[in-house]
């Protein structure tokens, strides 16, 4: 949010130095980075509790996760999420072209994870394994249906921040394309950047409580 | 130098402006709508309760005005109204900044405040909800009206609070002027500091809460829908767990508010400097570990209630020492009574009697007979009106001549304090004694045995009411007739008194010196 | 002194044994919040009088407070704060744990009506009639949103939630009428929910309860109204199919002698069989497995009425006190806090 609000080469007026305000907007994005936490922390702690009263639904439930597809999502996030480092890594060596090619490929693997999931969504949804009152499926213990219901929200708002991530990536690469970022001065990089590492983090909780715990 | 209210012209140079002071006017006219809307609500519901038996309306148009009465005064006026306005103003100017962090930021917050409000406008044209401004599920999950779009509205406007406490978060921390130590701060930049992490924290829970109700209700998620398994009172954890911070939201900027008075008016140094700083930062933290004092009846083990009681107590022992602090303050001092200070006097004893009603419904088996009752009505009206609203008009007279450069009617100001005080406790002492009687909260028809007391308030809401709109006015023709103000009419210290009124656009014509505290009185 | 502070905060009448003792503490409560007021309302009065600025913008000293009055003011108001917690507390525990003895009424709350069902047969609606003198436990299930059963003269309030089952408690001290409202928002006739509990003399409420109608289920002279019905759902629910009421083994746990104790669970731990575990057990049936039993019970959520839930809970309830013969339960340690 606060990386479009700051431009990284002019130095605003109530600032005294131009690394003065780069630093203000890296505090700036760790404020919106947490309250973003918040919001999951949340949803993860309405999971918690009724996993907690409905801990063998759970477990059945569980069973029904596509563990293939969930997995192979977490290795794109995380090559993504190095993608994105190398992208800047290549800014600070001046390279950009480099900086470019990262970032579309960062585009690319997040863009494969939103493909990833729509197909996962659909293989559910086939099943009968909708959420709340649309859930069809039978065989499972009461308290399933919360737990595909909370999937669906999770993953669902997950997914939307990758979209979200998809798009500031690109505008990173068309800025980058322009040159707008140098060695000494990338500070709407780097908390694109950020932004990005967060949506991979939230996925690092998301993998393992959602198809690992059976 | 031009002032910043002269330094451009035309309507353009209002909307598209990424100064902090003309962003805070805005806000400013928007907050008053937003209060003259929720006062209007209010004074229909009283209106209503002249009489138990059907009258002017109905019942179901009753429960939305009363939800209308409760998201408007809540999420449109309280929580931006302190921070978004003088926050915004003053902020900056007392830690010697030239603006806040991100400009745009702020800018965006106003816009996004906008559309908040004319989403949920919109929504309760549209045959809003009914549900209460707590949507408590399932009610909220099967009300007939439309709880959705009222929930999407409350949700941007929380997005927009989120923004703003952001922005001066970051702006506390990296642009305080050159020698500006933390405990050299003015306490009104604490306070705002204290809510705006509260803002950043506990928003997304509440955007979170009112999402789920908006998609229960309008795609059958079924979350919170015992058919389903769900646990209705596992709503009431999410809700309170930002609401009840949200309380400090609205009451801490008004505390920040009365710190500034207070030194000024009493024309000495804090009591104690320390115990408002970090008591801010005490009911900040804290105030996440109360929530389910909301819930004694709802439900929930003995232990849990055991739990949160006792953090109830904790927490209010930081508000104790603020009022002891103020109280303190004005010993030895050089004490003036203009209106402000009126107005720290009505803040001052509205808030110990609100304050210690807290403690008494905090106290388990009390609340049992007081919950949703008109006593918790009461107490939160004490807290929210008698000491939030107090402060905002304390601080709208107190920052006037900075704001606008024009001095208000000091008399006129005396008279709307004592109004002030005198409507909100004919309104409120009546539904103390409402709910001591048993009258539940929310209620459109009551027996006959609460009739006199339901007058007796009403005849208080309009005189409230009066004086309100009575203030508005007067105030509002001060800005084009009010004498011309002096840089620091009020002879004080603090930062914001020392460039001239209005500001010039880059609010200092030379940096901040801040080698005199803004509580030093005992040197010049 | 009791009547004269009664009257002036307006409290109603003190019909239940509990309320003398809550209005106490609302007394010291409510005292210590004028004092307050007035030692605030006194102190800036004289200061104000005292120091009120008499020529122009002098210079004050700089004082700062004392650490031991700080120290006193916080400790000082942060014993008495504790100590409301601590009767506060202690007379909650008092409210939300009902007598071993006391008598129970099935309560349904629904949009917007109260229902009342006794043991021995006899319903009624927005009328709860109750002895004087003998504890009575409500046991409240809702049919929709949340409901909350309030009398002010009892100082008791307990919200009633869908898909749980709550309790409340209470014994009235004196013959009368007194107002039950619903407390807690429940849509748009919410103010019209209101009802009244007669409290009769125990020889009134006896002739009462013999002269009252038995619903349709149960039948006069049939001994146990409430639970003739149970067994006549669970039956109809095919309950009997896994469960056993005269403590012979099964593919569910018997009935007999279950009610009121401990049971061990399965993956440790153990839960007070009661009406609300009773109640959670039909509608979340895997919640809580009994150590020795596999999770095969199908959920009754949405299947089952609450009165007929009801009625399987009294059935289960009166059940209770039958000497058990096998499946005789091993003695646990109690859980933390009941």
């Amino acid at each position: 949010m606060s990386h479009s609000v700051v431009t990284s080469t002019t130095v605003n007026s109530q600032y005294d130095s131009i690394e003065r305000q780069h630093a203000t907007a890296r505090v700036g994005m760790w404020l919106f980075l947490s309250s973003e936490s918040l919001l999951f922390a949340g949803l993860l702690a309405l999971f918690t509790a009724y996993r907690i009263s409905y801990p063998i639904a759970f477990h059945a439930a569980a069973e029904h996760a596509n563990i293939m597809l969930g997995t192979i999502n977490t290795y794109v996030l995380l090559t993504s999420s190095l993608t994105v480092a190398l992208a800047l890594a290549a800014t600070e060596r001046g390279r950009r072209r480099a900086t470019v090619g990262w970032l579309l490929v960062s585009i690319a693997l997040g863009a494969t994870f939103d493909v990833l999931k729509i197909v996962e969504y659909a293989q559910h949804l086939h099943e009968g394994f909708a959420f709340g009152h649309y859930f069809t499926a039978t065989g499972l213990p009461q308290g399933a249906v919360l737990y595909f219901t909370l999937y669906y929200l999770l993953t669902g708002l997950h997914a939307l921040h990758v979209t979200a991530g998809i798009i500031v990536l690109a505008y990173l690469a068309v800025r980058a394309r322009h040159g707008a970022f140098t060695p000494e001065s990338h500070v709407v990089l780097e908390c694109g950047a950020l932004y990005w590492h967060l949506v991979d983090l939230v996925w690092i909780f998301l993998w393992p409580m959602l198809y690992l715990l059976r | 130098m031009i002032d910043y209210l002269h330094a451009k012209r035309g309507i353009r140079s209002w909307l598209g402006t990424l100064d902090h002071k003309r962003i805070a006017l805005m806000y400013f006219c928007a907050v008053t709508i937003a209060l003259i809307l929720g006062g209007a609500f209010a004074m229909m519901l009283r209106t209503k309760l002249l009489i138990s038996g059907p009258g002017i309306m109905e019942p179901l148009t009753y429960n939305r005005l009363f939800t209308w009465h409760g998201v408007t005064m809540v999420f449109m006026f309280l929580i931006p109204s302190i921070p978004a306005v003088f926050g915004n103003f003053m902020l900056p100017i007392m830690i010697g900044a030239k603006d806040l962090a991100f400009p745009r930021l702020n800018l965006a917050s106003f816009y996004v405040y906008c559309v908040g409000v004319c989403f949920t406008l919109w929504a309760m044209i549209h045959g809003g909800a009914d549900t209460g401004w707590t949507f408590y599920t399932p009610y909220s999950t099967t009300s007939p009206t439309d709880v959705a779009p009222m929930a999407i509205g409350v949700f941007i406007l929380g997005l927009s609070s989120i923004m703003t406490g952001l922005n001066f978060i970051a702006t506390t921390h990296m642009l305080r002027v050159r020698g500006l130590k933390w405990m050299d701060m003015p306490l009104f930049v604490w306070a705002i500091y204290a809510t705006s992490i509260i803002q950043v924290i506990a928003t997304p829970v509440l955007g979170l809460s009112v999402t789920l109700v908006a998609l229960d209700h309008s795609l059958k998620m079924g979350l919170f829908d015992p058919s389903l398994g769900g646990d209705p009172v596992l709503f009431q954890h999410l809700f309170w767990f930002y609401s009840h911070p949200a309380v400090y939201i609205m009451i801490l900027p008004a505390m920040g508010v009365i710190n500034e008075l207070v030194a000024t008016f009493a024309h000495k140094n804090l009591l104690s400097y320390k115990a408002i700083a970090f008591s801010s930062l005490g009911i900040a933290f804290v105030g996440f570990l109360t929530w389910g004092h909301h819930m004694f009846v709802a439900g929930i083990s003995q232990l849990d209630a055991a739990i949160f009681g006792i953090m109830s107590m904790f927490v209010a022992i930081f508000s104790a020492i603020k009022v002891f602090t103020w109280v303190g303050t004005l010993y030895k001092g050089s004490i003036a009574l203009s209106a402000p200070m009126l107005f720290f006097f009505v803040f001052i004893y509205l808030f110990v009697f609100g304050g210690m009603t807290g403690i008494a419904v905090a106290t388990t088996s009390l609340d049992v007979h007081w919950h949703d009752t008109y006593f918790v009505i009461a107490h939160f009206h004490f807290i929210m009106v008698g000491a939030s609203l107090s402060a905002f008009l304390a601080a709208a007279h107190y920052w006037f001549p900075k704001m606008f450069g024009r001095m208000y009617p000091e008399k006129l100001g005396v008279l709307s304090a004592i109004g002030v005080f005198a409507g909100f406790n004919l309104t409120f002492v009546p539904q103390f004694l409402l709910g001591n009687a048993g009258m539940p909260r929310r209620y459109y028809s009551y027996p006959d045995r609460y009739h006199v007391l339901n007058v007796c308030s009403t005849l208080g809401a309009y005189l409230l009411g009066g004086v309100m709109l009575f203030t508005l006015l007067y105030l509002i023709i001060s800005l084009f007739t009010g004498k011309p103000a002096p840089a620091n009419p009020w002879g004080s210290r603090g930062f914001e008194w020392r460039v001239p009124s209005p500001p010039p656009e880059d609010n200092f014509e030379q940096p901040l010196d801040v080698s005199l505290g803004c509580y030093e009185y005992d040197r010049e | 002194m009791n009547e004269a502070l009664r009257w002036l905060l307006n409290l109603p009448e003190q019909r239940s044994s509990i309320a003398r003792s809550i209005d106490y503490l609302h007394y010291s409560v409510i005292l210590a919040t004028f004092a307050g007021v007035f030692v605030v309302a006194l102190t800036t009065i004289i200061f104000v009088v005292k120091y009120r600025r008499r020529d122009g913008d002098r210079l004050t000293p700089h004082i700062t407070a004392p650490r031991w009055l700080e120290a006193t003011v916080i400790i000082g108001l942060l014993t008495l704060f504790v100590a409301w917690w601590v009767v506060g507390f202690s007379q909650y525990r008092e409210i939300e744990t009902a007598p071993a003895d006391a008598m129970p009424v099935y309560v349904t709350a629904k949009q917007w009506m109260w229902k009342f069902a006794y043991p021995s047969g006899p319903t009624s609606t927005d009328v709860l009639t109750v002895p004087v003198g003998r504890p009575v436990k409500l046991i409240m299930s809702s049919r929709d949103v949340i409901h909350s059963f309030f009398v002010p003269a009892f100082r008791v309030k307990q919200d009633v939630v869908p898909g749980r089952a709550t309790t409340l408690w209470f014994t009235a001290t004196a013959p009368g009428t007194y107002d039950l409202e619903c407390s807690q928002y429940c849509g748009t006739r919410h103010s019209f929910m209101r009802g009244q509990v007669v409290a009769l003399s125990p020889a009134d409420f006896a002739r009462w309860l013999d002269a009252a109608e038995p619903d349709h289920f149960g039948g006069k002279g049939g001994g146990h109204g409430l639970a003739a019905r149970g067994m006549e759902v669970a039956a109809r629910h095919g309950c009997f199919r896994c469960h056993t009421i005269d403590g012979g083994p099964s593919i569910g746990p018997t009935w007999l002698g279950a009610f009121g104790r401990r049971r061990l669970l399965s993956g440790g731990g153990s839960v007070l069989v009661d009406e609300d575990y009773i109640t959670e057990s039909m509608m979340d049936p895997l919640a809580k497995i009994a150590a020795g039993f596999q999770p095969v019970m199908p959920t009754y959520q949405g299947a089952i009425q609450p009165a007929d839930t009801a009625a399987i809970v009294e059935l289960i309830r009166s059940l209770h006190d039958v000497p058990p013969t096998r499946d005789q339960l091993p003695p646990t340690k109690p859980a933390v806090m009941p």
